[in-house]
C-alpha cells in the first residue's frame, strides 16, 4: 500500500509475523509514529446545523464513535486534532470556522460532512451560504449526503485513519507538521460590504482551469 | 371573525383620523387586508389588540414586499388633427409608477381561540419609496413577538423600523451593505465550479469561464 518512502521502509507484514513467531518485535518508526496518530485522532465539539444532530448520534451508545479512539469531542480548539464541518456554513460563519482552524495544533485533520459544508447543499444557490468550506481550508475527508448517517460518519473517520496510517514521514507527501515551508496558518476572511473578501483561498482552492475551446493553442499567451 | 371591511368600519369609529383602507384579494382565498398608514400605525396597533371583540394579541408573522417601479402602459383616447380633418386617435402613453417596500403583519387572537376566530388579519404598511424614505413605526412595542422578524426585514429589505428596541443585522454581518431579498439584488459571483449547472446558474457559470479565459489570453 502506498508509495515511495514511507512504503519502503515498512516491515513487510510476512516477515513481521515471522520474527513474532520467535518472539522478535520489529517495527519502525513510522509505523510506531502513524499508529499513535491515527488511534488518538481527538474531534472539536461544534455543530453548525442539522448535520451535527447526526454527528451528535455517532458518538452516542448506538453508533459509539469512541471505539474508534475519538472518544470525547474536545471544547476547545487547543486539545483537538479534527474539524468535522458538520452543517451549512453561513457566510457569517465561515471566519469563525477559519478562526477555529488556525487555532488547532499540528497535526490536523478536517472532515467536511454533508451537502452544505462541501458545496453549499441545498442552500447553494442561496446568498448567504459557503458554498463548501474547501474554499478557505484544505480537508481531508468529503462526506456527500444530506445529511449523511452515523455509519457515513464512521466510514469517514476510518477512511482519515488509514489516511493517516497510509502517511510517509519524509519526501513531499509528508504531513504538514513535519515540513517546516509548509503554510500553517490559514487566512480568515473578512466580512465586506457585499461578499466575504477574498471569496476563496486560492492556495487551497484553485479555480477550475477554464475549458479548452478549439485547438489552436498557438493563439495562447 | 369580523371581515376586513367590518374591522375597518370599528378602526374608524374608534380612531376617527387614522387612515386605512382595505386592500382587496382578488384570488379565490380572498384574503383581504388593511393597509395602515404609518403615522397612525401605532394607535391602530394597539386599538387591534386592546379592542374586546377583536382582541388580536398575538401577531404571528412579520414579512417584507418589495415592489420595485413598474413600467405602466395606459391607452388614453386623444382628439388631433390629422392632415387637416379632427379625429380621435388612441395613444399609448408610458409612465413609471413608483416602488415602494411594504411590511405584511399576520394578526390572531389567542384570547379567543383559533376555532371561534379563524385568522389571520393582515396589516401592510408601505414606505414612500424604496430609496431614503423607508422608516416605519416599529409595532415591536405591540406585539413582542416581531422584535426578530422586524430585524428580518430591516436586514433583508431595508425597510427601518423607529421605535424597535434593537434594530441590528439578523442574518447577514454588520458590514454587509445589501438587502438580499430586494429584487434587484445582484449576489457575488460565486459559480466559477459548477459540476451540473442549469438555467441562471449555466448562464453565470459561462460568463465566469468567459471571463477567467480572457485573464489568461
Ligand atoms: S447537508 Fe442537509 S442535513 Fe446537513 S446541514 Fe445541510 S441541510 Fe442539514
Amino acid at each position: 500500500m502506498g508509495s515511495g518512502i514511507g512504503a519502503a521502509m515498512a516491515v513487510k507484514p510476512d516477515l513481521k509475523i515471522e520474527l513474532g513467531k520467535q518472539g522478535v518485535f520489529v517495527t519502525t518508526i513510522s509505523d510506531l509514529y502513524n499508529w499513535g496518530r491515527k488511534n488518538s485522532v481527538w474531534p472539536m465539539q461544534f455543530g453548525l446545523a442539522c448535520c451535527a444532530i447526526e454527528m451528535i448520534a455517532t458518538t452516542m451508545a448506538r453508533y459509539d464513535l469512541a471505539r474508534f479512539g475519538a472518544e470525547v469531542f474536545r471544547p476547545s480548539p487547543r486539545q483537538a486534532d479534527l474539524m468535522i464541518i458538520s452543517g451549512t456554513v453561513t457566510k457569517k460563519m465561515a471566519p469563525q470556522v477559519v478562526r477555529l482552524y488556525n487555532q488547532m495544533a499540528e497535526p490536523k485533520y478536517v472532515i467536511a460532512m454533508g451537502a452544505c459544508a462541501i458545496s453549499g447543499g441545498p442552500f447553494k444557490q442561496g446568498y448567504n451560504v459557503l458554498k463548501g468550506i474547501d474554499r478557505y481550508i484544505p480537508v481531508d475527508v468529503h462526506i456527500p449526503g444530506c445529511p449523511p448517517r452515523p455509519e457515513a460518519l464512521i466510514h469517514a473517520f476510518m477512511t482519515l485513519q488509514a489516511k493517516i496510517d497510509e502517511q510517509p514521514l519524509t519526501g513531499s507527501e509528508r504531513p504538514r507538521h513535519l515540513d517546516a515551508e509548509a503554510q500553517g496558518e490559514f487566512p480568515i476572511p473578512v466580512q465586506g460590504a457585499h461578499d466575504l473578501e477574498p471569496p476563496v483561498n486560492r492556495l487551497v482552492w484553485p479555480l477550475p482551469a477554464p475549458a479548452v475551446i478549439g485547438t489552436d493553442a498557438e493563439n495562447c499567451g | 371573525m369580523k371581515s376586513a371591511k367590518e374591522i375597518l368600519m370599528a378602526i374608524q369609529s374608534a380612531l376617527p383620523g387614522a387612515q386605512v383602507e382595505v386592500v382587496l384579494n382578488p384570488s379565490p382565498s380572498g384574503q383581504h387586508s388593511l393597509r395602515i398608514d404609518p403615522a397612525s400605525a401605532l394607535a391602530v396597533a394597539v386599538f387591534l389588540r386592546e379592542d374586546s371583540e377583536l382582541a388580536l394579541d398575538y401577531c404571528s408573522n412579520a414579512t417584507g414586499v418589495d415592489w420595485p417601479d413598474k413600467e405602466v402602459a395606459e391607452k388614453v383616447k386623444v382628439a388631433k388633427v390629422v392632415e387637416g380633418v379632427e379625429q380621435v386617435v388612441e395613444e399609448t402613453i408610458k409612465h413609471v409608477e413608483p416602488g415602494y417596500l411594504e411590511a405584511v403583519y399576520h394578526l390572531f387572537s389567542m384570547k379567543k381561540g383559533p376555532v371561534n376566530e379563524p385568522g389571520p388579519v393582515v396589516l401592510r404598511m408601505r414606505t414612500v419609496n424604496r430609496t431614503d424614505q423607508v422608516k416605519l413605526p416599529s409595532l415591536t412595542p405591540v406585539w413582542r413577538s416581531v422584535e426578530f422578524q422586524e430585524r428580518e426585514i430591516f436586514d433583508l429589505f431595508g425597510i427601518v423600523f423607529t421605535g424597535h428596541p434593537d434594530l441590528r443585522r439578523i442574518l447577514m454581518w454588520d458590514e454587509f451593505e445589501d438587502h438580499p431579498m430586494r429584487r434587484d439584488y445582484v449576489d457575488p459571483d460565486d459559480y466559477e465550479y459548477e459540476p451540473t449547472p442549469h438555467d441562471e446558474v449555466l448562464k453565470r457559470a459561462e460568463e465566469q469561464k468567459a471571463k477567467a479565459a480572457e485573464v489568461t489570453q
